[in-house]
């Protein structure tokens, strides 16, 4: 190594590190509303500063590639970043962290197959990195993409469980090992890698399908972190600090967020990934026929003009929002209908579940676009105590988080899952396409309450009815 | 030896940073700092930018390729969509309490 040479490696591992910092710092600020943009900007220019320094290592033969797969790359992601909408958000993060995914996957790849053409052999530690890499990647990528489909509706929501689910899957993992370990001893060339490969595909899709739409944020969120950890595995293979660290951190992050948001439904994780595993009688036979028998129950039918008096008249209003709101883009309407309510003094509060809509803080961000006050969005600890003194409590296109069975139905896979207390308000008005349950695939006793009132539509179009109605009081 | 000694203890290190530094997040933050992340870890766009350089035969360039488009995705489709996001949150004058 000549010293020149030895001088640009060592400025380059310099940058890298001051790229981890401004992740690092970057993450920080992500966490306070105040700091958030900038932490993303912060974050940004890390990145800017390791692309540029990677761009000038001497190693590169050509750059014909690279800079054509940067700029189609580059145009594809920012068009779909700016064409999104704001509610099919949680399926774009999921097809981001697929790329992200497969990307880890093609390095660790093509990093294998540099080793074996170069030396012969691959030494242990970068085989076990290699190894991690590849099926980390390759689990995270197939899964976002089946992760993409049920959120989009391509596949079905549903929890999909198929023969021999338990035998197929350890096969495959035993498949995994034995391979796994060829490869390692060096026993084994590139087909055994392929295969590898190819079974880390197969249990990427395997291991998303058994899981209902309703938990995909927590898969998107896990599979988010398997990312960051494909990245770090593919670090210790090139031996590049820069990814190492910034992988690690989006790891630990990633699973830190898993566990905030199973712990918001009151599930341990084991439940969410495994739930359709095995014991799938419970899951799927246990659709409305928990302890609570609703047959034989109707639901009570309203008009819009009925609610918009009842609305103009209360004193205090509790607007729940859900999935539906998101689907129908109905959050601008809504503020416009709390706009109106609140002119003629009757008292505004949102409440918001933590799980409502498929990511956290999901309906947060629609509010927000909407100019909805953050002073009026409530978590589920704060508000709770309210809903016995409110007046109207008006759930749109929410459904299993407002479902009382998870209070007392032991018998109800959303079991002590925390529920915003919608029943304990005077009257309760549902908005909602049909009857079809929620994500969780349940019934929902709440709408067969005798002070609930179904208010059947399209949430915008339901929406737009109640403003024209207050508005002509 | 020593190189996989020292990329272990980054490795440990960032472990404990990552837990550290997100453990007081809000929850209407949450879907922004997951897609922020997401995009973080779009950094093995470098790994894929130096793999596919020292690229020698076409099939390899070829699959290189492929891993730098991803990455670049990856990259730019998450800082943009969380900056998206959070330019809405950023018109408030008030920010929410925890």
């Amino acid at each position: 190594m000549t010293p020149e040479l030895g001088f640009a490696a060592d400025a380059a591992h310099f940058a890298y590190i001051v790229a981890a910092v401004l992740f690092i710092l970057g993450i920080k600020q992500l966490s306070s509303p105040k700091t958030a943009r900038s932490g993303n900007r912060l974050a940004a220019i890390g990145m800017s500063i390791a692309l540029i320094v990677t761009l000038l290592d001497r190693h590169i033969l050509s750059y014909t590639e690279i800079a054509i797969g940067l700029a189609i790359g580059g145009t594809v992601g920012a068009f779909a970043a700016r064409r999104v909408a704001m509610t099919a958000m949680p399926q774009l993060v999921a097809l981001l962290n697929g790329s992200g995914g497969g990307a880890a996957a093609v390095v660790s790849a093509l990093e294998y197959n540099h080793l074996i053409r170069s030396t012969g052999a691959v030494p242990p530690t970068e085989g076990v990195s290699i190894l991690m890499g590849a099926l980390i990647g390759g689990i995270s990528f197939t899964g976002s993409i089946v992760a993409w489909g049920k959120l989009q509706g391509v596949f079905t929501e549903k929890a999909v469980t198929y023969p021999f689910q338990k035998p197929i899957n350890f096969l495959l993992a035993a498949a995994l090992l034995v391979l796994g370990g060829m490869l390692l001893a060096n026993a084994a060339g590139l087909p055994a890698f392929l295969v590898f490969f190819g079974v880390a595909l197969l249990l990427g899709v395997l291991a998303v399908i058994p899981i209902g739409g309703g938990d995909m944020p927590v898969v998107v969120s896990l599979l988010n972190s398997f990312t960051g950890l494909a990245t770090a595995a593919a670090g210790f293979a090139l031996h590049n600090v820069v990814l190492i660290i910034a992988g690690t951190l989006v790891g630990a992050s990633g699973t830190l967020l898993t566990v905030l948001m199973c712990k918001a439904m009151n599930r341990p994780i084991t439940n969410v990934l495994f739930g359709a595993f095995g014991a799938t009688t419970t899951a799927a036979g246990g659709g409305g026929a928990g302890a609570t028998d609703l047959s034989g129950k109707s639901v009570r039918d309203v008009s819009a003009e009925d609610v918009a008096t009842m609305l103009a008249y209360a004193q205090s209003v509790i607007v729940i929002p859900g999935y539906g709101l998101a689907v129908a883009q109905a959050q601008h309407g809504v503020r416009e209908l709390a706009d109106l309510l609140k002119a003629k003094g009757v008292e505004v509060k949102y409440a918001i579940h933590p799980v409502a809509g498929r990511m956290p803080g999901h309906m947060n961000v629609l509010l927000a676009e909407a100019n909805v006050p953050y002073e009026e969005l409530f978590d589920l600890d704060q508000i709770n105590d309210a809903f016995g003194r409110c007046d109207v409590a008006l759930v749109i296109g929410a459904n299993d988080v407002v479902n009382p069975a998870a209070r007392h139905d032991k018998q109800s896979p959303i079991y002590g899952m925390p529920i915003l207390d919608a029943d304990k308000s005077k009257h309760v008005v549902i908005m909602k396409r049909s009857m079809k349950p929620g994500f969780a695939g349940i019934e929902n006793e709440l709408f067969y309450d005798p002070k609930a009132m179904m208010l059947f539509g399209d949430a915008k179009a339901s929406v737009g009815k109640l403003i024209a109605a207050v508005k002509a009081l | 030896m020593n190189a996989l000694l020292g990329d272990l203890t980054i490795f440990l290190l960032a472990i404990f940073v990552g837990f550290e530094v997100i453990s007081k997040v809000p929850v209407i933050l949450h879907t922004p700092l997951m897609s922020g992340t997401n995009a973080i870890h779009g950094i093995i766009v470098v790994g894929a930018i130096l793999v596919t350089g020292q690229a020698d035969t076409p099939l390899v360039k070829w699959i290189g390729f492929i891993g730098v488009v991803l990455g670049a995705i990856n990259v730019v489709g998450g800082f943009l969509v969380t900056d998206r996001m959070l330019q809405m949150f950023a018109k408030k004058p008030e920010a929410p309490r925890g």
